[in-house]
């Protein structure tokens, strides 16, 4: 046995000076002998208190001593077993705040990185010839809404289980928010691609261009096409604006419209792709979440000068993976922290000239738990921007809850699920994901989708 | 992938198709859009039905030659195919349980009047269409509205045909006329500048006015939020909310400015466009 080492075998990554003015992958990955290496560093707990932390528990320990032992097969097998998209989840968990947080090492040490394991098994399994074919033997078909995290996984885990299924997706490119808002830095698109043509090869059927509530109701689904039971992942598509004066000026986006132009439709590459998008000289992007981590770095990548984040609330509230924050700062990302946004300034043109911040110090803790922000008197000032990006949080699409009658939701729009069973308060309509628990994140989805797969098997069989 | 199954110029810049696209007719109500695509790493564009034959299963577009996107799509013929056809989308325009609706159509918009006047006419609906255009050549589709609404009016800046003037104009002598001629709601569908004008035209008569506001939209579902209108002082997503709103609400100054946020961008694309086509016909 040797001597466990302390550390987390580090992640290579792309030197910041470079990756920042281009869309390549920052991370690297490990090689084999790095991988071996810090699989190595696992205890093997009896008690493996990191599944704990796994939304879609993967058997994080039996997949780790595979590494060790050189099955990388195995271990591949295992992962997709319990994860169908591990190639996607071991880039974009937030480990640190899941599995990683509960492992034994890291009560004295560094974590296991388990993450950075899921993605070598991952990249590896790409290496090779595929080894999924279909093997579909029940006669129930199941439709999907939303090729996203969520959907993707419900579709893979039911055609495992052996149902026809068929995902509808409104856009013209399966993957949801791993299409159009995770940048290609984070995600190669390569990889998404990937993952979906493995669920293609497992028998699953994927229609784009079809918007359910609008192409075809949920009623004709479940009525006129004879689906045994539909699955809903349509997730928080809809940006939220802070409903400060300046908002429509021109420079003044959301996330998710930046994001889009950029990942879905490829705007970066404009004009060899048709969609353009505004480069400015410098960028002010609210929030300090993933999505606000991801629009700066974006920015960057543009062509900013300057790209700030502005958070009314301090760093200790970031909801940001730390990865994504240390990445960006390594890239040069100015933080503002404790800084409100108050009003977009007109340049006199009806474009962004700035925004004016105010100050906020930290007060009580407010309902969320966290300290709430307060503003300083007299401190306001404008940041001089040219344009405003607002990652401030998304909400449920209405596309689909407006045209279906008996779809319950809460005040937010989110379906309300039985808890157990991921029901809709439609008899064979499931749902899960953001649609149902407002914007998290990809393994929650995914793990959601899991579970409603298996639910909707069970209340298949008790059909008969 | 939805096939043309015909595709025919009507004036030199705007082209009629004809779509196999037999789940969107199904659904299509009056004032709903479809979003296209034509190529890998083309932009997603809104254009508005203009009308649907359920039990053809097909759709009809017009659609104006403005920019990159729009040209490819204009040069598309039947038989061919366009990659990208989704909707319908957006809510159907709203539409009286009674009384006189007046359909105004500028430029390429009067195509929308044609399942707008159809669709009122099976409720029951008396129906005046107003449709303008710069010149006689550039009026289109006035034969095919012809028989599907009451009263017809064209309408040119020159007079080469019908009335001498502005749509809004021969709106407010019909307004002025009173009895049968005056309508009880006015939708308009056209140029920002002329949608503005009929608002202006009925502003302070008490009749309601609808206009299809056409933003620049990236998703049309409602995600990226591009196509904020401000109506009533407050941001509505014209994809999800609209794309028909209260005239008489719209602020058009946010609106005109905000289409023309990636002017600079567009005119590079079109450059760059017909280079190319120069280029290939070398």
């Amino acid at each position: 046995m040797p001597i466990k080492r302390l550390d987390k075998t580090p992640m290579p990554v792309r030197q910041a000076g470079l990756r920042a003015h281009d869309f390549a992958e920052v991370n690297r990955g490990y090689g084999a002998a790095q991988a071996a290496f810090e699989a190595e560093r696992c205890l093997r707990c009896q008690d493996a208190v990191c599944e704990d932390g796994c939304p879609v528990r993967v058997p994080i320990p039996e997949f780790v001593h595979r590494v060790a032992t050189g099955d990388l097969r195995g271990a591949a097998d295992l992962l997709r077993s319990a994860n169908p998209l591990p190639a996607i989840c071991g880039r974009v968990c937030p480990q640190e705040s899941q599995c990683e947080s509960r492992c034994s090492m890291a009560r004295r040490f560094e974590p296991v990185a388990i993450g950075h394991l899921e993605r070598f098994v991952a990249d590896w399994e790409r290496s090779q010839p595929p080894t999924v074919a279909p093997n579909l033997t029940r006669s129930e078909r199941i439709a999907i809404v939303g090729a996203g995290p969520a959907g993707l996984v419900c579709a893979g885990a039911l055609a495992r289980l052996g149902y026809p299924v068929t995902i509808y997706e409104a856009l013209h490119a399966p993957g949801g928010v791993l299409r159009y808002g995770i940048p290609e830095f984070r995600l190669p698109k390569a990889i998404l691609d990937w993952e979906i043509g493995l669920l293609q090869a497992l028998g699953v059927e994927i229609a784009c261009n079809v918007i359910i509530g609008k192409t075809i109701t949920l009623d004709a689904l479940m009525n006129e096409m004879g689906y045994a039971a539909v699955f809903i992942g349509t997730g928080a598509g809809l940006p939220r604006f802070l409903g400060i004066p300046g908002e429509e000026l021109n420079g003044v986006m959301s996330a998710n419209e930046f994001l889009t132009r950029v990942n879905l439709m490829r705007g970066f590459e404009f004009p060899e792709a048709d969609t353009p998008v505004q480069r400015a000289r410098r960028v002010a992007v609210v929030g300090a979440g993933n999505t606000a981590m991801d629009a700066v770095r974006t920015a960057l990548r543009l062509g900013a000068e300057r790209a700030l984040i502005v958070y009314r609330r301090s760093d200790q509230e970031m909801s940001a993976r730390v990865e994504e924050y240390h990445h960006a700062v390594e890239e040069g990302v100015e933080f503002h922290w404790l800084t409100n946004p108050l009003e977009v300034v007109d340049d006199g043109h009806g474009w962004v000239g700035g925004l004016r911040c105010q100050q906020m110090t930290l007060g009580e803790p407010d309902a969320s738990g966290r300290a709430r922000p307060l503003p300083v008197a007299g401190s306001e000032f404008v940041l001089p921007v040219e344009s405003v990006i607002l990652a401030i949080g998304t909400t449920p699409n209405p596309l689909l809850t407006r045209t279906t009658a008996g779809l319950a939701t809460n005040r937010h729009g989110c379906l309300l699920v039985d808890e157990r069973t991921a029901e809709t308060s439609r008899s064979g309509v499931f749902a899960g994901g953001d649609a149902v628990t407002g914007a998290a994140t990809v393994i929650l989805a995914a793990g959601a989708g899991k579970r409603a797969a298996q639910s909707i098997h069970e209340a298949l069989q008790a059909r008969r | 992938m939805a096939q043309i199954l015909e595709a025919r110029p009507l004036t030199p810049v705007t082209k009629y198709f004809r779509l196999a696209a037999p789940l969107i007719a199904a659904a299509a109500q009056p004032g709903q859009f479809v979003m296209l695509r034509v190529r890998e790493g083309g932009e997603r564009i809104p254009i508005t039905i203009a009308d649907y034959d359920r039990a053809a299963g097909t759709i009809s577009l017009v659609v104006q030659q403005v920019g990159a996107t729009t040209s490819l799509v204009c040069a598309l013929e039947a038989g061919e195919s366009i990659l990208d056809v989704a909707g319908p989308l957006g809510m159907a325009v709203e539409l009286p349980a009674r009384g006189h609706v007046c359909g105004v159509g500028g430029g390429f918009g009067s195509a929308a009047l044609l399942c707008l006047m159809r669709e009122l006419r099976r409720r029951g609906l008396a129906t005046t269409a107003i449709v303008g255009a710069r010149t006689r050549e550039l009026v289109i589709l006035a034969d095919e509205l012809a028989p599907l609404c009451d009263r017809l009016e064209v309408c040119t800046d020159d007079g080469s045909t019908g009335f001498r003037g502005f749509v809004s104009q021969r709106l407010a002598q019909l307004i002025e006329a009173g009895g049968a001629s005056r309508p009880d709601q006015v939708i308009a569908i056209g140029p920002m500048a002329m949608m503005r004008a009929i608002a202006d035209t009925t502003r302070g008569t008490g009749i309601r006015t609808l206009v299809s506001m056409d933003p620049l939209m990236v998703d049309g579902t409602g995600m990226c939020g591009g196509c904020r209108v401000t109506v009533g002082g407050k941001p509505m997503f014209a994809c999800v909310d609209g794309p028909c709103f209260d005239a008489h609400e719209v602020d058009f100054d946010v609106a005109m400015r905000r289409n023309k946020a990636y002017q600079a961008q567009e005119r590079q694309a079109r450059d760059r466009l017909a280079c190319m086509a120069q280029r290939e016909a070398r």
